[in-house]
């Protein structure tokens, strides 16, 4: 058998799970590269401001930002409150009982569901059955359900991260526990939440499966007016400009991934910026 | 009349039988001291006191705990009402993550005991003034409570607890995450507080028995073996257990 170098293989295994780990950010790096070198051209306040013209070929994508705006808000309206209380229930009240057990068993599938398959859940349940019809309220329904076990999970383990002593100290005073959540445990939960949320928003925003059966229009001449109006969405515009329509100007396709990765990647940095912020001020 | 009354007491996590039997009579105003090994149920039989042991899943208990004549484990007793009146403090010091002063207000805030602001400053006052922190911070009391060094956080930790006017206060091995010189002084501050409250401690410590107690409890597996004066439990115990515990040859 041939024996290594001891200091060697060090070195050698060193060397290869640093590559391993660097390129992770080779795709991020090209993605960002070719998109803003082929896209950047077609940004401009029109772009960002405007209607679509001549097929889509010129114009502006406002009614995209803005109807995935409005479906990703709507979603985490309904999303947030339902699963943040999920949350407390699960972290704070519930025994460990059969009842437990299959929620957390429940949540564990719902996240490991395709989202294709929310669309077409969403497209059965709330389109058709509940006669909601392709609006932004159907794709938001649909979104939010497909976002609830992260949303749960992720504030779950914020409220976890509550030391068990606060709890201990509060109920110890008298302070009833509903009470005891709500002035000690919540609020220390409250940054690993909107990180969680932030995250999840940034999540959505980019979702084309679950919208294009539920709320997404090929083309829509006025801005949305109310929940039940059919919208464009961009991750829906991108995938029609890119494949649907002849001599598409190229930098109007990139242009619109572009505005896309930028609403995703700023969330994200807020979200960054926001646990960055509360780590520093959290003091135990 | 006896403060506090633990009659044929019993608690079992799940299965295990953690307290068997448990008599004892806790007198009014006087410290009594709970001692015995690890794992003998001391602290348990004190966070039984004021139900805080309730917080844990699958405990269940027989018996009955009196204070002031009326049984805590009666049904519909108020258990909020019976912790605000029972206080406990624990092993390491457990401020809240808020300026001094919130630690203070903040049971009487949250139960709506005083809510306007002249009343609440008094109470703050007077109770960091009653554990002798008043001069030491009255110039900070803006700043986070993290800021204290273990001893003030300790001090603050009780002064939470007399902030909402228990009757009883428990201690659960307070000194245990302290230096010889803070346990010091915060054994003086038990024996000043006993004139006011009735005490009840669980300590590790032999000589801080023997130190601030009126009266002493020894327990060993669960069961009490003996509770008297503490100058009899250190000096003459009448069980052999007692006294190969209190003279370390064993525990």
């Amino acid at each position: 058998m041939i024996k290594f170098n001891p200091k060697l293989s060090q070195k050698l295994s060193y060397l290869l799970l640093c590559v391993a780990a660097s390129l992770a950010i080779v795709p991020v790096l090209v993605i960002m590269f070719i998109i803003i070198k082929n896209g950047a051209s077609a940004i401009s306040w029109e772009f960002l401001t405007s209607m679509p013209k001549s097929g889509m070929r010129k114009g502006g994508i406002l009614p995209a930002i803005l109807g995935t705006l409005s479906i990703v808000s709507c979603a985490v309206a309904i999303t947030l409150p339902i699963g943040v209380c999920a949350a407390i229930y699960l972290n704070e009240y519930a025994k460990n009982n059969l009842l437990t057990r299959i929620i957390k068993l429940a949540i564990v599938n719902l996240a490991g569901v395709p989202s294709v398959v929310y669309g077409l859940f969403g497209l059965g349940i709330f389109v058709t059955l509940l006669k909601l019809g392709v609006s932004i309220i159907a794709g938001a329904l649909t979104l939010s359900i497909m976002e609830l076990p992260v949303i749960i999970t992720t504030s779950r383990e914020a409220l976890n991260s509550v030391p068990y002593s606060f709890r201990e100290a509060s109920l110890s005073l008298g302070v009833s526990r509903w009470q005891t959540i709500r002035h000690i445990v919540l609020p220390n939960a409250l940054p690993g939440i909107l990180t969680g949320a932030i995250l999840s928003i940034a999540r959505i925003s980019g979702e084309t499966a679950p919208i294009l059966l539920t709320a997404a229009a090929f083309y829509v001449p006025h801005l949305p007016h109310s929940i039940l109006d059919q919208v464009m969405a961009l991750p829906y515009h991108l995938y029609i400009i890119s494949t649907q329509i002849p001599n598409m100007p190229e930098n109007v396709v990139y242009g619109t991934a572009l505005v896309l990765l930028m609403i995703v990647l700023t969330m994200s940095c807020i979200a960054i910026v926001a646990r960055i912020y509360f780590r520093k001020r959290r003091k135990w | 009349m006896a403060k506090i009354e633990i009659k044929n007491f019993n608690l079992y996590y799940a299965d295990f039988h953690a307290l068997k039997n448990i008599n004892i009579n806790i007198e009014e105003k006087r410290v009594t001291a709970v001692v015995g090994p690890s794992g003998c149920g001391k602290s348990t039989l004190l966070k039984s006191i004021n139900r805080i042991n309730d917080i844990i899943e699958g405990i269940h208990t027989t018996g009955e705990i009196n204070i002031a004549g009326s049984n805590t484990y009666d049904e519909g007793v108020d258990v909020n009402l019976l912790r605000r009146n029972v206080g406990i403090v624990f092993q390491r010091p457990n401020p809240f993550p808020i300026s001094i002063y919130e630690n203070v207000a903040f049971g009487l805030k949250v139960n709506r005991i005083a809510s306007r602001k002249s009343v609440v400053d008094e109470t703050v006052e007077k109770s960091l003034k009653d554990v002798l922190l008043w001069n030491d911070i009255k110039d900070k009391l803006r700043k986070s409570a993290l800021s204290l060094t273990l001893e003030q956080q300790q001090r603050l930790c009780i002064a939470r607890v007399i902030a909402v006017t228990p009757q009883i206060i428990l201690l659960d091995e307070p000194c245990s995450s302290l230096d010889p010189i803070a346990t010091r002084r915060i054994e003086e501050l038990m024996i000043k507080l006993k004139d006011k409250y009735t005490i009840v401690i669980v300590t590790h410590n032999m000589q801080q028995a023997a130190r601030v107690s009126h009266d002493t409890a020894f327990m060993l597996l669960g069961q009490l073996v003996e509770f008297d004066k503490t100058e009899k439990i250190f000096t003459n115990p009448s069980k052999k257990e007692t006294d190969d515990y209190v003279t370390g040859r064993f525990g």
